[in-house]
């Protein structure tokens, strides 16, 4: 991965806002052609990072590169990135068309060029034809893609999304992440994409950052984040999960919940503290002789594809995800595979 | 639910204070009075067509176009910096707007005449430093000075409204599609500010057009615009007709430059201005 050379380097980023602290020590690297997703709540600085690349905002101190170049102090006309803004920042006393061909008139293009960009960019977002209407009489979705359309007809080398699907309901939402999807294959422009929605973040990424109160928490690819959470904060935030405390007994031998469970983790010291991640779906609903753990079922919801169970057991309040239920009051057992045992290093909560 | 009946008191002011003296404007306007009697009349309109009169409404429109001018060059960019995202919350920028329209009209107007006096205050600090004299008071220049100081609030807040409504994302959006400074100003603030500037060119034109006051205090008593010839015929001559007659004239012509406005401000697809 660090073979070829990253579009956008972010050295030692720092910025505060009055007395605030907005971003602590951000290092990261965008490699060309990738789809970068900044995950975290709201206040992490996600956006206030996006900003700082597109050059809205400066670093305290800290350095950011665009092809090795260091563009701390480069005004954002200057720069070879685009930006669809969170309420996508239509233009309003223009029509589709002339939006969309704003930053071509700027740059000088003639204009049967600009027009031909502009049928392009209308056809790649499927709004064929809806060039002369004004951006008040579109809906939710169709501004999204003219926003998307507006900033893609210039060609740049990064796109920023700023959370471009937050005002958008459920279906439409999917639907335009396949779009998005799409439309990075098929461009191959870079994407660095903000976004608090985790489930966003693993279906388009190739690259997840997770932030949390101006740090990065843990940078991978989905599954690595999803799979290997390197601490509470992320397993927290990306999906469901069970966090237990526990102790690492050696290698590849874990006490939690009252029992010894064999894993697949190495390298910590022997008896250290540690946080132990079990993902709800991963817990398995066997016989209360036969699990590793019972406990007694405390309530059940059912979520359409699976039942979310709360069950007491050891001292321990599990969420389990299962397609079968159990009745409320029953004991049941629970059962772990070793590889379903995440092993975290202790850090403070949230 | 209906609250129609929270309106009567105003239908009732309007009648009385708004509708009645214009109805009486509009009959003085056309009748004479005479041996004969009150008998109906064209001729206070054929006596506003002589030149004399005809030059004082040009003037008069012509000094008022020439403030509201000033006063948009003058009061846009104090609106923009009114604006801007430093002194967006700073009170103290905006009360110091606002708070000679708190004072008494005439009494900023004769404050002018003491600054502007042969012996006033500027011509002391300016004779204090061996700079030549400034002889203005009752010329063009005190007059146009008069209505821009005292109308430039009046440019200055519906720009500013307009101007802080406009979402700072936009202009983000412009620098981002490649705009300088020059040209997001020309390309998304001005034009979404054109519902402000065309509000406060009215709300300038307006009193500048009919002033009596400025003109009379600081153009001195041989000034004369159509807002001193109207106060002339009610006070001095008592000649209620041909004053009506004048001030009817001056009404459409207002009417006629908010029409062109309004129309203008659609035409732009703004929003509502301040009428």
């Amino acid at each position: 991965m660090n073979e070829s050379q990253p579009i956008i380097l972010l050295k030692d980023i720092r910025k505060n806002f009055g007395q605030t602290e907005v971003l602590n020590n951000i290092n990261l690297y965008v490699l060309k052609n990738e789809f970068v997703t900044l995950l975290g709540p709201s206040g992490c600085g996600k956006t206030t990072t996006l900003r700082i690349i597109g050059g809205f905002e400066t670093p305290d101190s800290g350095d950011i590169f665009f092809e090795g170049q260091r563009i701390n102090n480069l005004p954002p006309y200057q720069r070879n990135v685009n930006t669809v803004f969170q309420k996508y920042a239509l233009f309003p006393h223009m029509n589709v068309y002339d939006n969309i061909a704003f930053g071509l008139k700027i740059k000088g293009t003639d204009k049967p060029a600009i027009s031909k960009k502009v049928d392009e960019m209308l056809e790649m977002v499927n709004l064929q034809g809806f060039h002369k209407r004004s951006v008040d009489s579109l809906s939710g979705g169709q501004q999204q893609r003219v926003a998307i359309a507006r900033a893609l007809v210039n060609q740049p080398e990064v796109l920023l999304l700023d959370e471009p699907l937050g005002a958008l309901d459920l279906k439409l939402r999917k639907e335009m992440q396949v779009e998005l999807k799409n439309i990075h294959k098929r461009t191959g422009i870079t994407f660095v994409y903000v976004t608090h929605d985790q489930e966003e973040a693993l279906t388009m990424s190739d690259t997840i950052v997770v932030m949390n109160k101006g740090k990065i928490q843990q940078i991978g690819t989905p599954q690595m984040i999803y799979n290997e959470p390197k601490n509470a904060f992320v397993a927290d935030f990306i999906g469901e999960s069970n966090i237990i405390e526990g102790r690492m007994l050696k290698d590849y031998c874990v006490e939690f919940a009252g029992r010894v469970f064999e894993c697949l983790d190495k390298g910590f010291e022997p008896n250290e503290d540690i946080d132990v991640v079990v993902r709800p779906e991963d817990i398995k609903l066997v016989h209360s002789d036969t699990g590793m753990i019972s406990g007694v079922v405390k309530s059940v919801t059912f979520k359409g594809v699976h039942f979310e169970m709360l069950v007491e057991g050891q001292g321990v309040t599990w969420t389990l995800h299962n397609t079968e239920m159990a009745e409320v009051g029953a004991t049941i057992g629970m059962s772990l595979n070793p590889n379903d045992i995440h092993i975290m290093k202790k850090t403070a909560r949230g | 639910m209906n609250r129609k009946w929270v309106s009567y008191p105003y239908f009732v002011w309007m009648l009385i204070f708004i509708i009645i003296p214009s109805l009486l404007i509009l009959f003085y306007a056309f009748t004479v009075r005479d041996e004969q009697g009150i008998r109906f009349t064209l001729d206070n309109f054929y006596k506003f067509c002589e030149p004399i009169y005809i030059t004082v409404l040009l003037k008069s429109l012509g000094l008022a176009l020439f403030s509201t001018f000033v006063c948009l060059i003058v009061g846009y960019p104090v609106a923009m910096i009114l604006a801007s995202k430093q002194f967006s919350r700073s009170t103290t920028l905006s009360m110091l707007f606002i708070i000679p329209m708190w004072m008494n009209f005439l009494l900023r107007t004769y404050s002018w005449l003491t600054l502007l006096e042969k012996n006033g205050i500027i011509n002391a600090i300016l004779s204090f430093f061996n700079l030549p004299r400034l002889d203005i008071l009752y010329t063009n220049t005190a007059v146009v000075l008069g209505m821009v100081y005292n109308f430039l609030p009046f440019m200055i807040l519906p720009i500013y409204t307009v101007l802080m409504k406009i979402d700072g994302k936009l202009v983000e959006a412009a620098q981002d599609l490649g705009g300088n400074s020059l040209t997001v100003f020309s390309k998304i603030t001005l034009p979404l500010s054109i519902p402000g500037v065309m509000s406060g060119i009215t709300m300038v034109f307006m009193p500048a057009v009919t002033t009596f006051v400025i003109s009379k205090l600081l153009g001195g008593g041989q000034y004369t615009l159509i807002g001193n010839f109207i106060e002339r015929q009610f006070i001095q001559l008592s000649d209620w007709n041909f004053g009506s007659a004048i001030s009817m004239i001056m009404m459409i012509f207002i009417l006629i430059s908010i029409g062109i406005m309004s129309k203008f401000d659609e035409d732009k697809g703004g929003g509502a201005a301040l009428w």
